[in-house]
């Protein structure tokens, strides 16, 4: 039997995954939409002063992406499992934890990337400083993929079970403490004129551990929800 | 000649050896923790002389100290067991870990309610968000997420899989938390007690301290053990030796 090679597997399931998703390009808005309309609320909560929607800016944008990537999160392998696929992709002869890999890309192009795109339409509806958008944008670029990759194992050892939706956040959000504290560190750091460098480097750090571990962990849980 | 220890801990992994073990080792484990926790409250708050600057309050100390070492203590266990039960797949190991569970998150519970009872007089509010307060509620939250991963499947064994995996991945992230959250902010006190070296606190109040630590041990032995048998019961309902203590107790 002739077996595809490994980059050419690793292309093709992107390549699947990208074109499920652009399929259904509803679905890509509604994390988007659901930012929109959180941060739009708390303006309605707290007031329009803008010295204090400057204040909690940072915070606010970070914590609203978060919880927009957690409601996604739940899809990332729901359809794969309802249709088998994900046990073809078990029994495939490619590694396990590489092709998991690249459908914890492909979730994160399609749920984090617009997110991070609208994320400066986010921190100008609450009037943070334009010079510290790009630390946002940096913090959010390192944070998101370490929320991905966290969130896949998670949701691969929910892979069995029915109701997911509450346990994912109870689970994920203890483990993403880090990431938080870290991002907005970065944010509140280059808000006051301090040096902001630390907080992205121990992101960077964080995430280089998780590419690493995560899909391995990803597929280790994977195993153990689905060998019934 | 020598072998009789790893054969003695093999044969203590069948569910049925460990029933009656645990059976037997239960009653003392439990009366050691009642007795020991009696003497630790005496000496705590009877014997103990008031602190100079923080007067009659700092008794809760005898309960929120072990209960936070407890906290923690056991989520090693559960860890370990959990590793165990991944890697050899024994029964025995993934009981312990998930009923380990509960007793951890109560006992967590238990040093988060203490310990604002004792910040509203001493640090005037009940609940700061400082390092220690804060990694100890990720703990509980971790300690729930275990809980109910748990339950969330249909069939408990692998249940008890997939929540074991989890409590690994909290163990490999309870560090970056507590680190994590250190850096971003601090008002409770550093660690007293020093296992190696003197320690920063009276013998008066020290005794006391150690022997509550005592009583919350031999009270987690009880305890496990009796979820531990109840969960084996009912696991292994089908098996022989479950029917013949059920009909044994039905004969009396």
């Amino acid at each position: 039997m002739n077996r595809p090679g490994l980059l050419t597997a690793c292309a093709a399931m992107l390549r699947r995954d990208l074109t499920l998703a652009w399929r259904r390009r509803g679905d890509i808005a509604m994390p988007v939409l659901y930012a929109l309309i959180v941060t739009m609320l708390f303006p309605f909560a707290l007031g329009p002063e803008d010295t204090l929607l400057q204040r909690i800016a940072g915070g606010v944008v970070l914590v609203t992406v978060l919880l927009a990537m957690l409601l996604a999160l739940d899809a990332m392998f729901s359809s794969d499992i309802e249709d088998g696929s994900l046990e073809q992709l078990v029994l495939a002869p490619q590694p396990l934890a590489l092709m998991l890999g690249m459908k914890i890309l492909a979730h994160w192009l399609t749920t984090a990337l617009p997110l991070i795109v609208i994320a400066p339409l986010l921190a100008g509806m609450l009037h943070l400083p334009g010079a510290v958008i790009p630390v946002l944008l940096l913090a959010l670029l390192l944070a998101t993929p370490l929320l991905s990759l966290l969130g896949a194992v998670l949701v691969a050892l929910t892979a069995g079970t029915r109701r997911s939706g509450m346990l994912l956040a109870l689970m994920l959000l203890p483990l993403c403490v880090p990431a938080v504290i870290f991002a907005a560190g970065a944010v509140a750091a280059a808000q006051q004129g301090l040096p902001w460098l630390a907080p992205i480097a121990w992101l960077g750090a964080a995430l280089v551990l998780a590419v690493v571990l995560a899909p391995l962990a990803c597929a280790a849980a994977l195993r153990i929800a689905l060998d019934a | 000649m020598s072998n009789w220890i790893p054969l003695w801990l093999h044969k203590l992994g069948s569910p049925p050896t460990f029933y009656r073990f645990a059976g037997t080792l239960r009653p003392w484990a439990m009366a050691l923790a009642l007795l020991l926790g009696a003497v630790a409250l005496y000496g705590g708050l009877v014997l103990a002389p008031a602190d100079y600057q923080q007067g009659e309050a700092y008794r809760i100390i005898f309960i929120h100290v072990p209960s936070a070492w407890m906290s923690m203590f056991i989520y090693g266990v559960m860890g370990v067991a959990a590793f165990i039960a991944l890697v050899w797949r024994i029964k025995l190991a993934e009981v312990v870990a998930m009923e380990s569970a509960p007793i951890g998150a109560a006992f967590t519970f238990i040093t988060l309610v203490t310990g604002s009872l004792w910040g509203k007089p001493m640090w005037g509010t009940w609940w700061t968000w400082d390092a220690r307060l804060t990694s100890e509620l990720v703990l509980l939250f971790l300690y729930l997420g275990v809980i109910g991963l748990y339950h969330a499947f249909e069939d408990r064994r692998q249940g008890a899989r997939a929540a074991a995996f989890l409590a690994i991945i909290g163990i490999i992230n309870v560090p970056i938390v507590h680190f994590s959250v250190n850096w971003w902010n601090t008002l409770h006190q550093g660690s007293t007690i020093n296992l190696f070296g003197q320690s920063k606190i009276s013998g008066d109040m020290l005794w006391p301290l150690l022997c509550m630590m005592l009583a919350t041990k031999f009270y987690y032995v009880a305890s496990l053990f009796r979820r531990v048998r109840t969960d084996l019961l009912a696991l292994e309902g089908g098996k022989d030796w479950v029917r013949q203590i059920a009909e044994s107790e039905a004969g009396q």
